[in-house]
């Protein structure tokens, strides 16, 4: 083997970083002493550790932004869109492991498994978001979602817990299926399974597509679809939110969407893209279909986490019109929406966390009612949060919600634009209905004071950015601007 | 053009002192002292701001003036545009005026989260300022709809039993609304390539787009104004609100509406406003009469002046589709004198209500022999309301049916009918709630009306007889402005009639 064999590892760097933290992580936790307390330590550092090693990635990663840079055989690619969105995703996943720090102690979770496994997900889902080929792209995803179905059972002794892991497991394997099946039928009528290759021959001049590929496209789809939980694919959503503790339904809500959407925006844009008009009414019948599910199946929910999974399944129809949209514009607007929706989303799970009543956790929303009396700060940052996710300015979800309609209306998908609109305002039913019950309402029983350190600096650092992100939103705005920009120019 | 940001101070200021009252921490007793007197000094600093504003303000021209502008998202093209021009000028010393007078009548009868309460009031102003004062549809869009949180809360929070059903038809009536006009800002947007609203007002739009654009943003103010059949919120929303939030809602909560329909709908769509003028006179006049007739029925005292707000905006409306001078300074001039006088009313209603803690009409009866002072000051904001010459309700009235007689007589004729109405249905709610014996054990004790409740009512009897008797230095505000806008739509009409005719 000569050294110039070896394949160029820089733009991988981050990923590798993780994997051997990863390794090292996992050594580390082997050999900590064992039992009762020694646990708990264990579990604490490397929770530590990992969430140090996520911020460090996101360093390595941002010094990869600027050109295209790829390698593995023209497998991996890295650019300034991939950039953008494993910060998202790494972001997302730092903030989930913070908000665990307290959760797995008190709810005897405190193995240092957990933290592993998220850096292994996350790992996946950086795998997955610079995919550049369908194997790479598979690889990607199936080491996310094992990663995830584990976690999800991660409270052993918990009926729910486990119930939500092996239904997890069970349908995203068939997700998997559908998917691996999707790119088989691609490669059985193209040859090729690189994106670049795909690309080519998809050109819009080269005439007419086989029907097996649009067969392919759409077992593609379908199984990205489950992923990003998007109508009709959602229904292990509210089952799962409900079932996992809920630190891990607040990293679920967050980073593997993100990663998934940036992985669904480069398949179908990029090798895809010249078959607008073969898949361009899948997503459109996905996105009016999420938003109305999201909106109206959550009036009648009074467990908080599963109202937060009909919601996630609304705001993946919000984000699925900037892809219908398509062209840079489209893609800008998705890109800036999923920076908003990571903030909000972990704010939520965060007040969620603070619900406490004699140090068990309380999910029921009716158990937040009065919560204003007791917790005046927690319920102001919980009722921005939760008009921010309403659309209502200034908040960033409503900025989230401008920039998205804007690109459909420009596309003038004037139909898609109104139903969007209207089912929001349904949709703020639910949102104003929580608080409601914060403000308007008596408490019976108040809840916990002290919601710990960690959820605080959580809740406040992510309650700074909704609340004033109207100020100044140039950052967000040119950072995904380019990160578009770069998708198209490759 | 160079020079302080006066209006942003202006809009923002009351948000610094939200946020100090939100940073006053101690015993209960001591922070809600302070939210008081730092709410009511900021709103009170707000209004002499306001006034020298006004004092600087220069009648003779109609363009914006203490213009500001600032770089806010330029891949968008959509930037921070501040200023004021005779439209919106006096609705901007409104919104500064009610604040504090709001937060003076709350001083005793709200003990509850008096702090909370302070901080949504302080909001509410800014986002009320902001919206008169924006210069961009975008940044105008936002304090439009960002009104509706603290509304939201304060009706939910410190209303009465029903609170929670009134806040959400609130909310979701005018949000409803609202979106589908932010729909129509994108679709202006993307014609146009610009948010900037004087940009915008010179902009020519294609004639079917202006239809749906104009559609659009009837959605939104309808729901606002409130215009029949859609002003079904209003009342909920009106007897479920403290008397304070009563007093925002109707004095300047209610003109957003007809301030958008002469800042946007008339100039910016001229053709499809002609077009669609039956149908404003058609749901104007049949507010007026059918909800006098509903108002005279109403055993609410609230309910009855939430019902004759929508008929006074009856006015307004017709007022600002005649496209004459005397008809749209008549609206404005009706919004401001609405303003002012359903002000009053309301607080009206809440000085006995802290008293008695009912606001049927039949709980009261022959007020006159305990409350004197009371009975008087009701007695003129009564009749202000009625439209007596003399009082601030007389001018707009008579301004908006000059204009519109030179119109259509026939719409003229039947809005008259509402004066007829109007004053049948206050003179009976004043006879039954003031006059006749005193029967009623519960009012055995009731006190006349307290140096601070009279100092709350001051400013509003000044203003309204003031504004009945010498209305030039109000008029004289919006004058330009109006017969400038007259003139642009005028000639924009004549364009489109050119285009039609070479089509031809």
């Amino acid at each position: 083997m000569t050294l110039a064999s070896i394949p160029n590892i820089i733009p991988a760097l981050p990923e590798l970083f993780l994997a051997l933290i990863i390794m090292a992580l996992m050594m580390l936790g082997v050999f900590h002493k064992t039992g009762g307390k020694e646990d708990v330590k264990a579990s604490r550092l490397i929770s530590l550790l990992s969430v140090i090693s996520l911020l460090l990635a996101i360093l390595l990663v941002s010094t990869l932004s600027g050109g295209r840079l790829v390698t593995f055989s023209n497998m991996f690619v890295s650019d300034t869109f991939a950039v953008y969105c494993k910060v998202l995703v790494l972001t997302g996943s730092a903030l989930a492991i913070v908000l665990s720090f307290g959760f797995q102690e008190r709810h005897d979770m405190a193995r240092f498994e957990y933290a592993i496994l998220i850096v292994f997900a996350t790992l996946g889902m950086m795998m997955m978001i610079s995919a550049n080929d369908l194997i790479s792209l598979y690889v990607g995803l199936e080491l996310q979602s094992l990663s995830l179905y584990v976690i999800a059972a991660f409270q052993r002794d918990d009926t729910r817990s486990t119930e939500a892991g092996l239904k997890y497991f069970v349908l995203g394997a068939v997700a998997s299926g559908m998917l691996l099946y999707g790119a088989s039928l691609i490669y059985g009528f193209t040859g090729a399974t690189n994106f670049d290759q795909l690309a080519e021959l998809f050109n819009p001049h080269h005439g007419d597509v086989s029907i097996g590929v649009v067969f392919g496209i759409v077992f593609i789809l379908a199984g990205l679809a489950f992923k990003i939980s998007a109508v009709p694919f959602h229904m292990w959503t509210p089952d799962v939110y409900e079932g996992a503790p809920t630190p891990v339904t607040a990293f679920f809500s967050v980073a593997p969407k993100i990663a998934a959407l940036a992985l669904l925006i480069r398949v179908m844009v990029g090798p895809f893209g010249g078959l607008v008009e073969h898949w361009q009414q899948i997503v459109i019948f996905i996105s009016i279909a999420s938003m109305l599910l999201g909106a109206f199946a959550a009036i009648n929910q009074r467990n908080i986490k599963r109202l937060m999974a009909y919601s996630s399944i609304g705001h993946v129809g919000y984000a699925l019109i900037g892809l219908c949209v398509g062209g840079e514009a489209g893609v800008r607007s998705v890109l800036i929406y999923l920076a908003i929706y990571l903030f909000m989303n972990i704010g939520v799970f965060a007040c969620i966390l603070s619900m406490r009543r004699d140090g068990a956790m309380v999910e029921g929303i009716n158990d937040l009612a009065g919560m204003s009396r007791t917790h005046p700060m927690l319920s102001m940052a919980l009722a921005i949060f939760v008009f921010s996710m309403a659309g209502i300015p200034p908040f960033a979800g409503f900025f989230g919600k401008l920039y998205i309609f804007l690109g459909a209306i420009e596309a003038e998908l004037y139909g898609l634009a109104v139903i969007g609109v209207l089912s929001s305002v349904v949709a703020a039913f639910y949102y104003i209905r929580i608080v409601q019950l914060v403000y308007f309402e008596e408490a019976d029983q108040p809840l916990d004071k002290s919601s710990g350190p960690e959820l605080g600096f959580v809740i406040t650092a992510s309650g700074l950015f909704v609340a004033f992100f109207f100020v100044y939103p140039t950052p967000v705005l040119s950072a995904a601007a380019a990160a578009a920009a770069a998708l198209f120019a490759g | 053009m160079t020079h302080f940001p006066i209006l942003s101070l202006l809009t923002f200021l009351p948000l610094v002192g939200a946020f100090f009252v939100l940073t006053t921490r101690g015993e209960e007793k001591v922070v809600t002292r302070n939210a008081r007197h730092v709410a009511l000094w900021t709103s009170l600093i707000n209004f002499l701001l306001s006034l020298f504003i006004w004092v600087n303000f220069d009648t003779t021209t109609a363009d914006y003036q203490f213009v500001e502008s600032a770089e806010w998202m330029p891949a968008f093209n959509i930037n921070y545009k501040m200023g004021i021009d005779g439209f919106s000028m006096l609705f901007v010393l409104l919104a500064t005026l009610l604040t504090p007078l709001c937060v003076l009548a709350s001083w005793e009868n709200v003990q509850v989260r008096v702090k909370e309460y302070m901080i949504s009031f302080l909001v509410l102003e800014t986002f009320m300022i902001g919206m008169f004062c924006a210069m961009d549809m975008v940044v105008f869009y936002i304090f439009f709809e960002a009104v509706l949180i603290p509304m939201f809360l304060i009706i939910g929070v410190w209303g009465g039993p029903n609170r929670v059903y009134a806040s959400f038809k609130f909310f979701l009536y005018t949000l409803l609304g609202s979106v589908l006009m932010l729909l129509a800002i994108m679709a202006m947007y993307f014609d146009a390539g610009t948010t900037d609203i004087l940009a915008l007002t010179s902009h020519r739009f294609p004639i079917d787009l202006q239809i749906w654009l104009w559609l659009a943003f009837f959605a939104s103010f309808a729901v606002k104004i409130p215009m029949w059949p859609v002003h079904t919120w209003l009342p909920d929303a009106h007897v479920e609100a403290p008397t304070a939030g009563s007093v925002v809602l109707a004095a300047v909560l209610l003109k957003f509406g007809g301030y958008g329909l002469l800042r946007f709908s008339l100039p910016m769509f001229p053709e499809a406003s002609v077009m669609f003028t039956p149908l404003i006179y058609t749901l104007s006049v049949v507010a007026i009469i059918y909800t006098s007739l509903v108002a005279l029925a109403q055993e609410d005292m609230k309910k009855l002046i939430a019902y004759s707000s929508v008929a006074h905006m009856g006015f307004v409306t017709i007022g600002a589709f005649t496209l004459t001078v005397q008809g749209i300074e008549g609206s404005i001039y009706q919004m401001l004198a609405h303003g002012v006088i359903s002000a009053a009313l309301f607080l009206i209603v809440g000085v006995v209500y802290d008293r008695i803690h009912s606001r049927n009409i039949s709980d009261y009866g022959g007020l006159v022999h305990k409350m004197p002072a009371y009975s008087l000051i009701f007695m003129l904001f009564m009749l202000a309301s009625v439209g007596l010459p003399g009082t601030a309700g007389f001018v707009g009235e008579f301004l908006v049916l000059v204009g519109v007689f030179q119109v259509n007589t026939w719409v003229a004729a039947l809005a008259a009918t509402g004066l007829i109405l109007g004053a049948a249905y206050m003179l009976y709610l004043y006879r039954r709630v003031i006059f006749g014996a005193l029967p009623k054990e519960s009012l055995a004790a009731i006190g006349d009306m307290s140096l601070r409740e009279k100092a709350v009512f001051a400013p509003l009897i000044i203003l309204v007889i003031w504004m009945g008797i010498y209305p030039t230095p109000f008029l004289d505000v919006m004058h330009v402005s109006v017969e400038h806008m007259i003139g642009n739509i005028e000639t924009a009409l004549q364009a489109g009639q050119a285009v039609t005719v070479a089509g031809q």
